[in-house]
């Protein structure tokens, strides 16, 4: 797991609804395929994603092999107050990887 | 003579008998084995939501009905909620009928959310049934679906590589 993109607004008013966009590049090999010699390929997806605002988790989600390559979730949430909103993404081999962005709510 | 006879008609019935199981579970045999898909997806919807029953309406699942490429078909679910404390949704489920596994996502909101809609990407291996199924804070469940017509199915072919 390398390369993540997070779209979070800078700066919202207190009180705003705002969309969060992410985008995780990731295989997510669904362990239905075969290779060349029809040796079934194992199974290797990123099973779980979750966001946090300023440590209180907002959103989650389970994921499946039916989920895209490269997934791109997108949700809303409540901007609250100032802080940094966090995700996780979790793998089958155990793998993490977390982005963090900060907003202003003013 | 006599026991042969009773003999030759046992077996005439017995030979009957297992002739027609045969018959009919070769008659039977396709008709259960064409819809193992929904069974399994029945299961797999059973899972979330129990006994509790699943009504249309208040989900809106936007897919597209016609795609060229089922490795990446663009979803959207909104659910019409205010998404306060005593009223919000608790969760989104996302389900198909025909890959090899029924689930999809799950997606788990809160009050905090403000608005109860998620969007995805998701892989379609054939022309298919997509189900939305949202849980409501009240433990009332709502769905909607979409017939998705797939022309390069996902899985089949090999497109990552």
């Amino acid at each position: 797991m390398t390369h993540a993109l997070v779209n979070v607004p800078a700066r919202a008013k207190r009180g705003e609804i705002i969309e969060i966009k992410t985008l995780i590049s990731h295989p997510m090999e669904t362990g239905y395929r075969r290779d060349e010699v029809g040796k079934a390929i194992p199974r290797e997806i990123i099973h779980r994603f979750t966001c946090t605002y300023n440590g209180v988790e907002v959103f989650r989600a389970d994921l499946f092999p039916a989920i895209s390559a490269n997934p791109f979730i997108s949700f809303f949430t409540r901007a609250a107050e100032s802080g940094v909103i966090a995700f996780n993404w979790t793998a089958d081999n155990g793998e993490t990887h977390t982005e963090t962005a900060t907003i202003a709510v003013d | 003579m006599s026991d042969r006879q009773l003999d030759s008609t046992a077996t005439r019935r017995q030979f009957l008998t297992v002739a027609g199981s045969l018959i009919g579970a070769v008659a039977v045999a396709p008709a259960q084995a064409a819809p193992p898909a929904p069974a399994t997806l029945a299961a797999a919807i059973d899972e979330i939501v129990g006994d509790a029953p699943v009504r249309r309406g208040k989900v809106k699942l936007e897919v597209p009905p016609l795609v060229e490429n089922g490795n990446a078909v663009p979803l959207t679910v909104s659910v019409d909620s205010p998404m306060t404390e005593r009223e919000h949704v608790k969760s989104i489920h996302i389900f198909n009928e025909k890959n090899p596994q029924p689930n999809v996502a799950s997606f788990y909101l809160d009050p905090r959310a403000g608005r109860a809609q998620v969007s995805t990407r998701i892989r379609l291996a054939d022309s298919q049934k997509v189900i939305a199924i949202a849980q409501l804070s009240d433990d009332s469940f709502w769905s909607d679906n979409v017939d998705v017509v797939v022309t390069l199915a996902a899985c089949l072919e090999n497109p990552q590589k």
